[in-house]
């Protein structure tokens, strides 16, 4: 159906969201069956768990799991709710052990989720049997790049296709890396946004918003030396593009003005950070030749994977996942990663630069988290201005859409649209 | 330097908050030394260093300029309207004795902060500071603040924009 939520006119070339999306618990509910139980969802990245029984403890599309690696090998996903009575299993944060005891009774699971033992086990029947009682698993668990997603309907298509376009944006993340191999950072930024969910995934591909949200951050870019001036006839200092990568994921591919780790140098890494980022793009041209190195270096990437997973790649690489706790409210989970053989120094750079913009802390994040609860607090009255307008663009082809056009914006309601008002 | 005394700090200290409770950022910066530091570690690693552990805030003296200069901006949105707060600081010890000429010391404080937002809850960040201080002439100032957070996450307390 042409959504009574979502609904795009091509004749008066509009576009329109209801705000009711923003508001309405019944819609969050049909989201969480819809979307998060039938979309490929965001775990961790292999790197945060490196070892043989190394774990991370998170929440993911509103269930405790137990992210990990056992002791053959294997990534592993684990609900964090013990069998017997459903406590959680594993209450640290993180580590490294060979087996994950409840608390409660004991009952004992190894790194692949197995039950293997249960104190007094002779109090029970012949019926009673361990080999199905191990810890409950998504039923899908598969990477791309040694990014690990999950996902809750066994007949989802294979992650590697769902990704569709997508790819080759993580790709341009993961080839920084002389090796391949990306880590996520020590140090995690867990905030809540009073906002609904759907608000972040806008607001981190959006760049219409940079100059009236960031005027401070550009002051700030200003001062350290980086020209902010607009283009004639755009917003910003470079032309970027919104684009449409197919399945609901999108991203802004901008050409970099603001200085990137890999590698272009600003005059806020400092004048001795000049050669050895010169270093790390000499390394980019010799390894993957000047094209492709021109694209990893010289170009900003926020990309959005359908529904709540992003990375952003500008200032530092940043991986950014978030869930909604109501509809006015969600939980941000962020993180920073860089190649995983960087200097010390280069380390230092990367996550300095972070600093610059991201994060609670940041000199643009807040100001983002402040924009988006002004929004959900406006859309109270959603009775009464009942309609969200994404018609920026509209008129262009989709090839022509600049990155503060909303063509990548309507890219994602087009799918959400599609997945939650196709009657089934 | 002369190891300061626990009243002498805590003057500094009471000084500190009242002048950032007060908004008075350019007072507060006098407060500091011309080469100091700000860092607000991550919740999960509070002893981390910011080098290889990403921080929520890890402000050399020039972007801590650039930092106070932000928030005092009306388009800084996340502090207009300015958050009121209301810091209470406790537990002020003296940690480290003077290493000789030159040398700074330590000194750690527990606080809590209220801050306070039209149309919003309340949010109460708890935790300790970890100082180090330097003798400039007759004035004790702060080279480093470090604000170690207890939460677990920051979680409820969303976006840290203000000095905490």
């Amino acid at each position: 159906m042409t959504g009574c939520y979502v609904v795009e006119d091509r004749e008066k070339l509009t576009f329109r969201v209801s705000r009711e999306t923003l508001v309405s618990p019944a819609i969050l509910e049909e989201e969480r069956a819809r979307l998060f139980e039938r979309c490929w969802i965001y775990v961790g990245h292999g790197s945060e768990v490196a070892e043989p029984g190394a774990f991370r403890t998170r929440s993911v599309a509103g269930r405790p799991v137990i992210f990990c690696r056992d002791q053959a090998g294997h990534v592993r996903c684990l609900v964090n709710s013990c069998r017997h009575r459903g406590a959680i299993v594993c209450s640290e944060r993180e580590g490294t052990q060979r087996s994950f005891t409840c608390p409660y009774h004991g009952w004992t699971y190894d790194g692949t989720g197995a039950l293997t033992s249960v104190p007094g086990d002779d109090a029970y029947g012949p019926g009673f049997d361990k080999g199905t009682l191990g810890l409950a698993v998504p039923p899908r668990l598969e990477a791309y790049r040694d990014f690990w997603f999950l996902n809750f309907d066994r007949d989802a298509e294979p992650l590697a296709q769902y990704l569709a376009g997508a790819k080759e944006y993580i790709d341009l993340v993961t080839e920084q890396s002389p090796s391949g191999r990306l880590q996520v950072i020590a140090g995690v930024q867990e905030y809540d946004i009073r906002a609904n969910w759907k608000l972040l995934v806008e607001n981190s591909v959006d760049d219409y918003h940079l100059p009236a949200t960031h005027s401070t951050w550009l002051n700030y870019m200003r001062s350290a030396g980086v020209t902010t001036r607009p283009q004639q006839g755009l917003l910003l200092p470079t032309k970027g593009a919104g684009k449409d990568l197919g399945h609901g994921h999108l991203t802004t591919d901008n050409p970099n003005f603001r200085g990137r780790p890999v590698a272009a140098w600003i005059s806020i890494y400092g004048e001795d950070a000049k050669a050895d980022i010169a270093e790390i793009r000499a390394e980019l041209v010799q390894r993957l030749g000047p094209a492709r190195a021109a694209r990893i270096a010289d170009t900003n990437r926020n990309l959005v994977v359908f529904p709540n997973l992003v990375v952003n790649d500008g200032s530092s690489v940043t991986i950014r996942t978030f869930f909604p706790i109501s509809p006015e409210r969600m939980h941000v989970t962020a993180w920073a990663l860089g190649p995983a053989e960087e200097t010390e120094a280069q380390r230092a750079r990367r996550l300095d630069a972070f600093l610059t913009f991201y994060g609670p802390g940041g000199f643009a994040t807040p100001d983002d988290v402040a924009a988006l609860e002004l929004v959900q607090q406006g859309c109270v009255a959603w009775r009464d201005a009942p309609w969200s307008d994404l018609s920026r663009g509209m008129a262009k082809d989709a090839a022509d859409q600049l990155n503060t056009d909303e063509g990548h914006l309507r890219v994602f309601w087009r799918r959400w649209s599609e997945l939650m008002e196709r009657r089934p | 330097m002369s190891l300061p005394t626990r009243a002498e700090v805590e003057d500094l200290f009471y000084r500190e908050a009242a002048l950032l409770d007060d908004w008075r950022l350019d007072e507060w910066m006098a407060l500091l030394t011309d080469d100091a530091a700000y860092y607000v570690p991550p919740n999960d690693k509070p002893d981390a260093d910011h080098r290889d552990t990403l921080f929520t805030i890890a402000d050399n003296n020039a972007r801590l300029k650039e930092r106070v200069r932000r928030i005092k901006d009306r388009n800084c949105h996340a502090e207009h309207p300015h958050s009121r707060t209301r810091r209470m600081i406790a537990n002020v010890r003296v940690t480290s004795a003077a290493g000789g000429a030159g040398k700074d010391c330590e000194a750690r404080a527990n606080f809590v902060i209220h801050r306070f937002r039209r149309g919003e809850d309340v949010r109460v960040f708890v935790g300790e500071y970890r100082y180090r201080l330097r003798r400039e002439g007759d004035a004790l100032k702060i080279a480093e603040r470090r604000a170690i957070l207890d939460a677990e996450e920051l979680g409820s307390l969303g976006a840290v924009s203000f000095i905490l």
